[in-house]
């Protein structure tokens, strides 16, 4: 029997060596770590339980049979907690056959993400592969599309992440695409659908791994990293502290922890946040830092489209999603980018039951050509149908510009807005002064003085909260350093909310 | 759902300034003022509608554009729009004021500092208008004003001033037969002049012959008068200052001395009073003599008589500013007089209450002088929104009093049009080391965010060994500093502070991570490990943590040694104030990802706190270097961009100008940091710049 015992021991030391140490060490210089060490530092000490360590290819082909054959095939997979609170995890294991793909690779990620689905917790994928195993062919192909799959039905039940710590090309690349969040590591992940050497061939352009899917490059210009980190210590650390923010599925209430910050807490500074220029920007993010619980605002995409702001932050210690119009870029217009950026945020937040609070400053949505070839007309009305399918708590809070259809997108009554309001400085009208003015009384333009007095007559008239709040579209016109009080005060209200869309297979968002 | 507070360590019982003596009241059939004007804005028109309030009058204020929301306009019961944002349209504009005088029936005028304190039309406008001038008569501004003519006055009342000629020079030669006269080394001086120009020093014959002509056309140039004097120069002088008050009945007292040698190209930084350097004797003499000027010229307010003394303690007349000086608080502090309230009373006729024997120096006080200005960056101005502003508390604990003498608020704004100061920092203790490390724990509780700011420099300062010995000279930060102010880097006691607030703070985050909601129940509650990794910049610290009765246990593994942190800390407070080892400290948090930002002692540095496996596999992680700047010239501050020195394709060595920008009235030089060569220009003569704005780019 001891002997049997100390041959399990055997065994899973040997497995937990991955490639050997040669490769280890060569991961290391790269500034990268091993599957195991990246599963130890994301979960709590102690916590991971691996699955299918054993686990080996079966592939004959082309010398695979050949040579030794080294357990875990390439990934590494198991469950463990972050702060107490259940995680699946499975990490690409490049000393092993450069993490790629087989058939039985594929199967131990496929029996995690079962897992993860069926006791509704959240699933963490780790990123750092060669794509698929050649020598396995369409083996390996079916091997991606069970995981796809998989992704597919777990996507809006429970939180899906990805972390991209190496190369992720090829099929490796369509997994992460469809999880919840994707994020990177500076200078040493990239990813991309084909790699530089067949640019090459196929359209003639020189372009490096990193410039072609590198971390910046995804995290600034396409979009599809949410953020990059320095290094893969900051990056799993920051997952922990982006698990705690999230519910661990669709049918679990937001985590809640005990807060330091007096929901009554006022903040007078926020008096003088808005600049007595309406042509001067200010910072959005300094209004969401002071408003949440003791500033703690993790901000999601932070690097595009920063004309708008969305991120997690706590409000009495429960987790909220923000979304913001940041003035400093852009006036904090929308355009196709930033639609798209806070649609795809507010989903996330409907899909897992959590509040939506939306600062609101919009000029309205960006025009030129660029922008309605670009399709701003579909994109825009992804934010609109966003927000106007959410059932979650909406509160919104209009501090200065609510111009025009960009009024009606950004969490107004009209789409159910549960509870809106509007700082003095509030100015909700279809355009600003001079614009309407030029439109309405295009037959005195020639008279500078009565432009003048007209444009007067309409900011009198229109650039302040109170025609809306006349109308019940704003619900009250509030002190600006009180927000934090009546927006916490209008989520506890809100705790119990029960509204729900007609049934239907599923909508047809404008895609 | 909030836990518990821990026991507040230090109440924080707001504090109003009072006096510690009480000065009797003299019935007079004067009559007091039942509303004055303040003419000023910012710290100091704040800091007399405080006095007056106290004293029962009503205030009126005066703002313009610039400062319709500010805080001196908010305290005042009225408030008056003068115009618009840059001075010489509103602040200095004397009609402006009589105007708003007449409008909301002030009867008098407290001038502060700068703008029209010490113009004599101004005084003589408001007695014109029959309106009091709180501060001293016209014959004494006008006899002050000159710097030729103070010093007959002063040789007339001997005070012993600098030995010179007080004539006008005509030619080369007489200035040398002058300099012959009074021993080298001299300074060559304009006689109207200021602010360092047309000064000039000399220590051999030919550089007086040569010196003379320039120091005459650059007097020329910068004020439109071109006599020069000549004097003798003062090797390692400090700067000491007599506050003398005076009243309309013939009564003049001194309330001591403040020394100001702490300056950066002759603007002071850090006051005090009394001085290091003075015996009692010496202060009696200089005392007697500055009130002997004081009554040569009939004075009748506060005012000031500068000396610049020798470290042998002699001592020479300077100047006198007929005004209250801004490092008042040092005096007011160590006498227990108001002195704006002495103004106030003298100015509406009532004869001093104090004698000169009831004047007793009492402890020592220090004053900072803040400003919105970069240390690291040559400090040069900045500007904008004060994000966050919480300034130490204020009051008196066990014999240590902080006053904050501040014209801003949180959410206020620092333009480009006024003086960059934000507050003026006083702590005040029965001695003068214990007055330091009031100050140095003050400067560590004030927080400022969203503009640059020098509390790392005067941080610095106060734990300056030299600083703190009190062997002081004007030349003190140019010598100590001659490359400019470097950041401190974490070393010693400080580090270990640091190093031990940052496991504090990352404790009480673990400890909250332990009471998430939905956690698995079938598990212990989550482990989270004792032993713990600290890591200031790349220097790390083995910790291990234990409780005990509400304290926390810090073990640093290396020296064996414990430390006890209390406090009342919270996460959300940008200052952890507490105790280490029962001694009070201070120290700023900031959340950066993954660890803190840590600000305590003048140092600034990202701390990390992991487990023993975290902080192993953090030293395998590549350090990034940031981006390389040097290809490229950013523009420091906002401001507008007066002058281009340089073509493309230009090759320069360090050091070489390359342009100038404007801001805050201030022309900045911006210099090549190493030899390059120009190879684009972004941007033009007149152009507006936001700060890091490219001006150029560099091969």
């Amino acid at each position: 029997m001891k002997h049997i015992l100390e041959i399990l021991d055997e065994r899973r030391q040997a497995a937990r060596l991955g490639g050997g140490q040669r490769r280890i060490d060569a991961q290391h210089k790269r500034g990268k770590l091993t599957a195991r060490e990246r599963i130890e530092l994301l979960l709590d000490h102690g916590s991971f339980e691996e699955f299918d360590m054993f686990v080996q290819h079966r592939c004959v082909d082309f010398g695979m049979d050949q040579g030794e054959k080294i357990p875990g095939d390439g990934v590494v997979v198991g469950w463990g907690t972050i702060n107490g609170r259940v995680v699946y995890v499975f990490a690409k294991d490049f000393t092993v056959l450069g993490g790629s793909l087989s058939e039985t690779h594929a199967q131990k990620i496929t029996k995690i993400q079962d897992m993860a689905l069926r006791n509704r917790a959240p699933i963490i994928g780790l990123f750092d592969a060669g794509g698929a195993r050649i020598q396995e062919g369409v083996a390996a192909l079916g091997g991606y599309g069970e995981v796809f799959q998989r992704n597919v039905l777990a996507s809006g039940v429970i939180p899906q992440i990805s972390v991209i710590m190496g190369p992720c090309a090829g099929g490796d690349v369509y997994s992460p695409a469809m999880t919840d969040f994707i994020f990177m590591v500076k200078d040493t992940s990239y990813m991309f659908v084909t790699g530089p050497d067949v640019v090459k061939t196929v359209t003639n352009e020189t372009v490096t791994a990193e410039e072609l899917g590198g971390a910046s490059v995804h995290a600034t210009k396409s979009s599809i990293a949410d953020k990059a980190y320095d290094n893969d210590l900051q990056a799993l650390l920051q997952m922990r502290r982006l698990i705690d923010f999230l519910p661990a599925s669709n049918t679990d209430e937001v985590p809640e922890w005990p807060t330091f910050d007096d929901c009554d807490r006022y903040d007078m500074s926020l008096n003088t946040i808005i600049p007595d220029n309406p042509n001067k920007p200010y910072d959005m993010k300094e209004l969401i830092t002071k408003v949440v619980d003791e500033g703690d605002f993790f901000e999601i995409q932070e690097a595009h489209a920063k004309n708008i702001v969305v991120g997690f932050g706590r409000l009495d210690g429960r987790t909220v999603g923000i979304v913001g119009n940041q003035p400093m870029v852009l006036a904090g217009v929308l355009d196709s980018d930033a639609s798209r950026k806070a649609a795809r945020f507010v989903r996330f937040c409907d899909a897992f039951n959590i509040p939506i609070v939306t600062f609101v400053d919009v000029p309205g949505f960006l025009p030129g050509t660029a922008q309605e070839y670009g399709g701003l007309i579909k994109h825009g009305a992804k934010l609109l149908f966003a927000y106007a399918e959410a059932t979650v708590p909406k509160v919104t809070v209009i501090t200065r510009k609510a111009f025009g259809g960009a009024y009606d997108v950004m969490a107004s009554k009209h789409l159910r807005g549960d509870i809106n309001y509007a700082w003095p400085t509030a100015q909700i009208a279809v355009m600003g002064a001079k614009g309407a003015v030029e439109i309405i009384f295009r037959q005195e333009m020639g008279d500078p003085e009565k432009i003048a007095e007209r444009t007067k007559e309409y900011e009198d008239r229109f650039l302040s909260p109170f025609v809306a709040a006349e109308r019940g579209y704003i619900d009250e016109v509030i002190q600006p350093f009180g927000t934090r009080k009546r927006v916490a005060r209008a989520l506890a209200m809100l705790r119990h909310k029960k509204l729900e869309n007609p049934w239907k297979k599923h909508d047809n968002i404008p895609l | 759902m909030r836990p518990k507070l821990g026991k507040a360590l230090d109440a924080r019982a707001r504090f109003s300034y009072n006096p510690p003596i009480q000065i009797p009241l003299v019935r007079t059939g004067a009559q007091m003022f039942k509303k004055i004007l303040i003419a000023n804005r910012g710290e100091i028109a704040c800091r007399v509608i405080k006095t007056a309030r106290k004293m029962g009058i009503k205030t009126v204020a005066v703002y313009s554009d610039a400062d319709k929301d500010a805080l001196h306009v908010d305290m005042a019961d009225e408030a008056v729009h003068i115009g618009a944002p840059p001075a010489a349209e509103s602040y200095l504009i004397i009609d402006k004021i009589i105007d708003a005088c007449k409008k909301t029936g002030a009867e008098a005028v407290h001038p502060g500092y700068g703008f029209l304190s010490e113009r004599a039309a101004f005084a003589e406008a408001l007695k014109a208008n029959g309106i009091t001038f709180i501060g001293p008569n016209v014959g004494a501004i006008e006899a002050m004003g000159d710097k030729i003519e103070s010093k007959k006055f002063a040789n007339a009342a001997k005070v012993s001033t600098v030995p010179g000629f007080l004539g006008v020079i005509e030619t080369p030669e007489e200035a040398v037969k002058i300099a012959d006269g009074i021993g080298y080394p001299v300074i060559l001086k304009a006689s109207a002049g200021g602010g360092g120009k047309g000064m000039r020093i000399a220590h051999s014959r030919e550089e007086v012959a040569e010196g003379f002509a320039r120091a005459k056309s650059e007097a020329k140039s910068s004020f439109g008068d071109d006599r020069v004097f000549v004097e003798k120069f003062i090797v390692n002088p400090r700067h000491i200052e007599i506050q003398v008050l005076g009243d309309k009945h013939g009564n003049v007292i001194y309330l001591g001395e403040r020394e100001c040698s702490i300056q950066r190209r002759n603007q002071k930084v850090i006051e005090e009073a009394p001085s290091p350097l003075l015996d009692e004797a010496t202060r009696k003499k200089m005392g007697e003599q500055a009130v002997a000027l004081a009554k040569a010229v009939n004075y009748d307010s506060a005012g000031t008589v500068e000396f610049v003394a020798g470290q042998d303690k002699s001592f020479y007349f300077l100047e006198m500013n007929t005004r209250l000086q801004v490092e008042h608080p040092v005096t007011e502090l160590i006498t227990g007089i108001d002195l704006v309230e002495q103004m106030i009373r003298v100015a509406a006729g009532e004869p001093l209450a104090i004698k000169q024997e009831d004047v007793k120096l009492n402890g020592w006080a220090i004053e900072s002088r803040i400003y919105a200005e970069d240390p690291t960056r040559n400090f040069l101005p900045s500007t904008g929104r004060l994000v966050k502003y919480r300034p130490p508390a204020e009051g008196r604990w066990d014999s240590i009093t902080v006053r904050n003498d501040t014209g801003v608020f949180e959410g206020g704004e620092i333009s480009i049009y006024y003086d960059p100061m934000i507050a003026k920092l006083v702590t005040h203790a029965g001695d003068r080391l214990v007055a330091i490390d009031a100050q140095a724990r003050a400067l560590d509780a004030f927080v400022i965010d969203g503009i640059r700011h020098n509390i790392p420099f005067l941080s610095s300062l106060m734990q300056h060994p030299r600083w703190r010995s009190g062997n002081l000279s004007t030349g003190f930060i140019a010598e100590e500093y001659p490359n400019g102010f470097a950041p401190l880097v974490a070393q010693g006691a400080v580090a270990l502070r640091m190093a031990a607030v940052a496991a504090y703070v990352d404790n009480v985050y673990n400890q909250r991570k332990r009471r998430i909601s939905n956690q698995m129940k079938q598990q212990k509650p989550v482990k989270f490990h004792d032993e713990r990794t600290v890591a200031l910049g790349r220097v790390q610290y083995q910790i291990e943590l234990d409780e005990s009765e509400g304290a926390l246990l810090v073990r640093f593994v290396e020296g064996g040694q414990t430390h006890r942190l209390e406090t009342d800390w919270i996460p959300g407070q940008p200052v952890w104030n507490g105790l280490i080892d029962g001694e009070g400290h201070s120290v700023q948090i900031r959340d950066i990802p993954n660890g803190f930002l840590i600000s305590h002692a003048g140092v600034t540095v990202e701390a990390r706190t992991f487990t023993r496996r975290e902080a192993e596999i953090y030293n395998l992680m590549p350090e990034k270097k940031p981006a390389d700047t040097s290809k490229s010239l950013l523009c420091p501050m906002p401001g507008l961009v007066k002058a281009i020195y340089v073509e493309l394709g230009q090759e320069l060595k360090a050091g070489d100008p390359l342009a100038m920008v404007e801001a805050m009235k201030m022309e900045n030089v911006l210099r090549a940091e190493r030899d390059v060569t120009v190879r684009t220009i972004k941007c033009k003569e007149g152009d507006s710049l936001a700060v890091d704005a490219v001006i150029m780019e560099f091969v």
